[in-house]
């Protein structure tokens, strides 16, 4: 049990030994190999690898020479499983169990890294090793609210100790008082990164400002929006630095209960953060007596059952309370009447991440980096077809061009970019021409999108954007709450119009009629799911409306993705009557003589596309 | 509106309903105690038919329309059991875009079910989740604990024949 700054910094001076080889490269004849276990890694097979690991290390008499560390997420999810090799710092990636008994042998026994297994950007003609710091991917990065990500084992305290940890929650019980803290949250200029962007000190200044003898912290962890896992990863990797920040919000606004609502569908996070609470209470860092300044701060953890509209904070309240997620109407704000009736603050994971780094190193550092509004860095998780799939943490008003072509390696297989989407079903797609945008809050609202919480898919050409537009409607119509008609009944009608246009059904008038829905649910849905809601639509109506018409009146998708919209032909030059096509089609749709030209009966082709990619000639060709 | 009810007669036994009731006894006078109870029901029974339902709500004191309407709100809960191998594909936008509707096209073509259904021998069910969050590996589907990625169509007919 921890009591003092004494203890803790003993306890930090003890471990700091342990992480030194990771942190500082520092040889000390021991060996740390760190196995990512985030989700992206634990699906593409670390846990086969650390058995491998570990069976091999004992093989070979190196169990009091090598560490075998399971962290959270590095980043890099293309690259999965991924292997960190300290002191050396090498990157393994796309490691399998059988490169283990090999790189045990050449490098953890005789010291030479197995180089034909490393990231082949790490790796230069000449043969040397580059860090993983100088790699295009983490060169440009800057990471504040990951740092720990990827570097510590999450499931053991000492070591997130060693890392600073719990000494912002002794300097904010010891030596400031909760108006300190608020004054320093707000001038360092962080907004919620949950999507809406909305300043912490100021809600955290609202909370404290209500009078009531019981309110609540709570922490938004149900992070529904398809497409982004930072805070799933943050929770992973680095659970006690939320906990740390939900105790020092708690002492801020006067609160002695958090809840942790998280997704019941990220169950390595539930199981981290379960252990994390449960080794902060045994070292005193939640309890009766914090830090033996009286300061009593509990928290519990509540697992979502897949509602995204739990995300909008009314409703997430309502769901701990044990009800349908419904949201309800503001105000009375939750910093009123939150949880339980009672004043409460939510704030996201990614949020809290960034409190205590801004409490150890004060409101200007923090205010140093981003833009002018937008203060900090942002998580972005780098998804949909471009390279370098994963997570990435760069300063606000980093470009969204050097997000995508720079960080991600641009887009794979020759494509051309089309657009990105950012904010998830809240969020638009932002063309072409808007590459060079600094990403912060307000100009991506200014372009028809949102930051939202921080969900980056690219798309290629091969990508329809009304098809887009329906993918995102169809899940808002399947995860609306029901609770208010613009947002219920507003959606569906959307939906079924987008499906029309993709089935060649349209005509001009659809467009003008969806486009003034759009309006008449941004304006009048109970809450900011609903009212966000029609974006999709209205972003990809404004950048690219040509798409729109090509499937209205040609006819014709220009990406060839709605089915109903396409045809498959046979290029009689290119044919060569081999026949797989014909073999292959599951409706006897093509026909013909061997050695001579094949044709496909566009009365029974369900379209299904088997025979283009079974073609070795590439004579079939959609359209 | 009709309740839904699943088409498997309930077959509950004594001894689950007698650890169902020890867990409602230690939470039910937590604040907000439904929703965690109603996932442990899930874990104990595996779905939660109108008859698991009806034991919570006599235990908490409760009208069964509160328990119902929680119960049909969220996607996890499931009024129906699922299949030997629960197959669920992720429709999220980072394997949307790189072709998880055409596997999930695919799947249910090749089991007969649709969305939430389950083969008539109980082996396979099938449904569509949001976000799995293993984007890297997109598209991915998951049956039971086990994780496939980097998905094609062709691919499925394999999957499948693993369990077959």
């Amino acid at each position: 049990m921890i009591k003092t700054l004494d203890e803790l910094n003993a306890v930090k001076a003890k471990a700091a030994e342990v992480v030194s080889t990771r942190v500082e490269h520092k040889d000390s004849g021991v060996r740390d190999v760190l196995v990512c276990g985030g989700t992206g890694c634990t699906s593409s097979g670390s846990a086969n690898i650390i058995k491998a690991l570990e069976e091999e290390i004992e093989k070979n008499g190196l169990k009091d020479k090598v560490n075998v560390i399971k962290t959270g997420c590095f980043g890099l999810c293309a690259l999965g499983p991924i292997m960190i090799v300290y002191p050396e710092g090498v990157f393994y990636s796309k490691t399998e169990a059988e490169h283990i008994p090999e790189i045990v042998e050449q490098h953890l026994k005789n010291g030479e890294p197995v180089k034909k297994y490393l990231y082949s950007e790490t790796v230069h003609e000449d043969g040397s090793i580059i860090s993983l710091d100088e790699t295009p991917f983490y060169k440009k990065q800057h990471r504040v609210a990951l740092r720990n990500c990827g570097v510590i084992n999450p499931e053991h305290i000492e070591e997130y100790i060693a890392r600073d940890g719990y000494q912002a929650l002794n300097k904010v019980l010891t030596t400031m008082s909760p108006d300190d803290v608020i004054k320093v949250i707000t001038d360092s200029g962080l907004r919620g990164r949950g999507g809406a962007g909305f300043p912490t000190g100021r809600k955290w200044q609202f909370a404290k400002a209500s009078v009531n003898e019981q309110k609540y912290v709570c922490c938004n962890a149900d992070e529904g929006d398809p497409g982004a896992f930072m805070d799933r990863s943050v929770l992973e990797g680095d659970p006690h630095a939320v906990i740390e920040a939900m105790t020092i919000a708690g002492y801020a606004i006067g609160a002695n209960q958090g809840y942790i609502y998280v997704r019941a569908e990220y169950p390595i996070a539930v199981e981290r953060l379960e252990i994390a609470i449960r080794q902060a209470e045994e070292q005193g860092m939640l309890g009766d007596d914090i830090f033996g300044t009286g300061f009593k701060f509990h928290l519990g953890l509540r697992l979502g059952a897949g509602a995204f509209v739990c995300g909008e904070e009314t409703a997430l309240m309502t769901s701990i309370e044990g009800n349908r997620g419904e949201p309800r109407v503001r105000p009375p704000f939750p910093a009123v009447k939150g949880l339980f009736g009672k004043p409460t603050i939510l704030n996201n994971v990614e949020t809290y991440a960034n409190i205590c780094q801004i409490i150890l190193n004060g409101a200007e550092w923090f205010a140093g980096m981003g833009t002018e509004k937008s203060k900090g860095t942002k998580v972005f998780a780098l998804g949909g077809k471009i390279h370098n799939t994963g997570l990435v943490e760069v300063p606000m008003g980093t470009t969204l061009r050097e997000v995508i072509e720079e960080i991600g390696g641009g887009i794979p297989n020759g494509k051309k970019f089309k657009a990105a989407q950012t904010g998830g079903p809240s969020g638009g797609c932002i063309p072409p021409q808007h590459l060079d945008i600094p990403i912060d809050y307000d100009n991506l609202i200014s372009i028809g999108s949102m930051m939202g919480s921080g969900g980056l898919i690219v798309m290629d050409e091969d990508n329809c954007m009304v098809d887009i537009a329906k993918f995102f409607l169809e899940f808002t119509v399947d995860e609306s709450c029901g609770k208010c008609t613009p947002c219920r009944i507003g959606t569906k009608r959307l939906y079924e119009i987008l499906s029309k246009i993709t089935e060649g059904k349209g005509t001009m008038e659809d467009l003008d009629k969806m486009e003034k829905l759009c309006y008449y649910i941004k304006d009048n849905a109970l809450c900011g799911l609903g009212q966000t809601a029609p974006n999709p639509v209205l972003s990809t109506l404004r950048y690219f409306r040509d798409e729109y018409i090509a499937h209205v009146k040609d006819k014709t998708c220009p990406a060839g993705v709605c089915k109903s919209l396409l045809s498959y032909k046979i290029i009689a030059d290119k044919c060569k009557g081999c026949s797989l096509c014909s073999k292959k089609c599951p409706v006897g749709a093509i026909s013909g003589e061997i050695r001579n030209p094949f044709k496909i009966d566009s009365e029974k082709c369900i379209k299904c596309g088997v025979c283009m990619s079974n073609c070795k000639f590439g004579a079939i060709v959609k359209g | 509106m009709a309740l839904k009810t699943s088409a498997v007669p309930f077959a509950g036994t004594a001894e689950q309903e007698a650890r169902l009731k020890e867990i409602i006894a230690e939470h039910k006078d937590d604040p907000g105690a439904l929703m965690p109870i109603l996932q442990k029901a899930q874990e104990i029974y595996g779905y939660l038919p109108i008859e698991v339902q009806t034991i919570i709500a006599e235990e908490m004191d409760i009208p069964l329309e509160k328990v119902y309407g929680v119960v049909t709100f969220y996607a996890q809960f499931t009024t129906n059991p699922k299949g030997k191998y629960k197959i669920s594909v992720c429709l999220g936008t980072a394997c949307y875009v790189k072709g998880s509707g055409d596997i999930y096209n695919k799947l249910q073509e090749r089991l007969g079910v649709e969305s939430g259904g389950i083969t008539p021998d109980g082996k396979f069910s099938l449904d569509a989740c949001r976000c799995i969050g293993a984007c890297g590996l997109a598209p991915v589907l998951t049956v039971n604990e086990d994780v496939y990625g980097r998905l094609t169509v062709d691919d499925v007919d394999k999957i499948l024949a693993k369990y077959n």
